[in-house]
């Protein structure tokens, strides 16, 4: 039985989000909505995290943040990008500094669409992303190598099991 | 029943039921606090899921010696359990408590990151605030009942609380810093993120973090034994009291957690010290002469 799905523990991230989308991120660990009933907690520590939760579009600025986050994430691991800019680059595609959405920079699972994305619909979303996370689990288990090479200096011992 | 067979009872038991206890406490913990924040919280299993979770994730170390660290810190614990729960010296305890944190210490400071090293600088403040508390608790143990092995201090005709409520009092202050409670969780703790990412954990992932939480719920099955061990006598209702002061000291210092904003750490070690001067001093200079 996987546990990613019972214990996701998210990293927050805010691309160019003029921070609607973020306070409704926060707005999910609030009493009303209390994500902590999932066993989601609010990491900020791009090691510890199962799930990526980015807002706002990529533009050249926050690129390599980005993906440094990303490349930060230990597998399994799901991307999810929240609002309308994270999905699409939003009003701002046109902009001559931006590069649209987030799945310009980054592998994203889930796109949650929204201006600002509602709560319910995050934790949604966040939902979704739970079944892919298990079924990436299945894979990598099957695979053994967890989808990195056995050179890659970050893994310890590459195979396992 | 031998003194070997005790003592290997007491081990066995402890090695396996203490992470069982410590999990299941870390979840009452968590559920407390949300209960305190209107919040429903999350299942009471949720810190053995985390772990379970953890253990299954893609290994990823930045230095490979912080899992030795780590390690260390659970070896260490496991140690300091055994001397205290087979009624061994509380003074071999304590410093092997001592030998546990320096383990955490050298796995902070292991690594390159920014915010490891704070968390292991702030680490080491740490210990030196309730170093000097710990001691005490062993001393006062020592004055108040003859000895210092826990199998001739849970032997007394009385509680060594009515001895040594000043050291008491000194011991559970300190405990908030061992229990990573606000206001003294300045170096790792689920919260602590808001400034320091993860603190001394920030670098940990994987089985690594995993064996570091294992670590903590021993520690604080241990912590909790020193507690009891104050209400402990010959008397077989003492263990009752014993049982209720651990409840309550717990509760108290989840109600302080979540009521309390994180403090500097020159106020950490001002205010500890004060404790310990004030309770833990006076109390161990009645001790010695009016006893």
């Amino acid at each position: 039985m996987a546990f990613e799905t019972k214990s996701p523990w998210l990293i927050h991230y805010d691309g160019s989000s003029c921070n609607g989308c973020d306070i409704e991120v926060l707005a999910c660990l609030t009493p009303l909505f209390d994500v902590e009933r999932f066993g989601i907690v609010n990491t900020g520590n791009p090691k510890q995290a199962d799930i990526f939760l980015v807002t706002g579009g990529v533009n050249a600025q926050n690129l390599p943040v980005v993906r440094q986050i990303y490349d930060e994430m230990a597998e399994p691991k799901v991307v999810v990008a929240v609002g309308t800019c994270a999905c699409s680059g939003g009003v701002f595609r046109e902009c001559y500094n931006m590069m649209g959405g987030m799945d310009k920079a980054i592998p994203v699972d889930v796109f949650v669409p929204g201006c600002a994305a509602r709560p319910e619909a995050i934790i949604d979303g966040v939902v979704k992303g739970l079944a892919l996370l298990d079924e990436k689990h299945r894979k990598l288990k099957a695979s053994k190598t967890y989808g990195v090479a056995e050179d890659d200096p970050r893994t310890i011992g590459g195979e396992r099991e | 029943m031998s003194d070997l067979t005790f003592r290997l009872t007491a081990t066995v038991l402890y090695l396996v039921l203490a992470p069982f206890l410590g999990g299941l406490l870390a979840g009452l913990d968590r559920i407390l606090s949300a209960r305190m924040q209107r919040r429903v919280g999350p299942p009471l299993l949720q810190p053995f899921y985390d772990v379970l979770k953890l253990w299954d994730k893609q290994p990823i170390a930045v230095n490979k010696a912080v899992s030795f660290y780590v390690g260390g810190f659970l070896l260490f614990v496991l140690l300091t359990g055994v001397f205290f729960f087979t009624g061994g010296d509380i003074l071999l305890a304590v410093f092997t408590l001592t030998m546990a944190s320096v383990c955490l210490i050298i796995a902070g400071y292991a690594t390159a990151s920014p915010y490891s090293q704070e968390g292991a600088q702030r680490e080491l403040v740490q210990s030196m605030a309730y170093e000097p508390m710990l001691l005490i608790v062993a001393l006062g143990f020592y004055l108040s009942a003859g000895s210092f092995f826990i199998r001739d201090i849970m032997q007394m005709p009385y509680m060594n609380f009515l001895r040594m409520p000043g050291i008491f009092l000194g011991f559970c202050y300190i405990l908030l810093i061992k229990f990573r409670k606000s206001p003294f969780d300045i170096s790792m703790s689920p919260e602590v993120h808001q400034e320091l990412i993860g603190g001394v954990k920030t670098e940990l992932s994987g089985r690594t973090l995993a064996v570091m939480e294992i670590a903590h719920w021993y520690e604080n099955v241990f912590l909790l034994g020193m507690v009891f061990l104050f209400f402990m006598s010959s008397a077989a209702w003492s263990l009752a009291v014993g049982f209720a002061a651990c409840v309550a000291v717990y509760f108290f210092s989840i109600l302080i957690d979540n009521s309390c904003s994180r403090m500097k750490w020159e106020s950490m070690l001002a205010s500890t010290w004060i404790v310990t001067l004030l309770a833990g001093f006076l109390n161990v200079a009645y001790l010695i002469y009016f006893k």
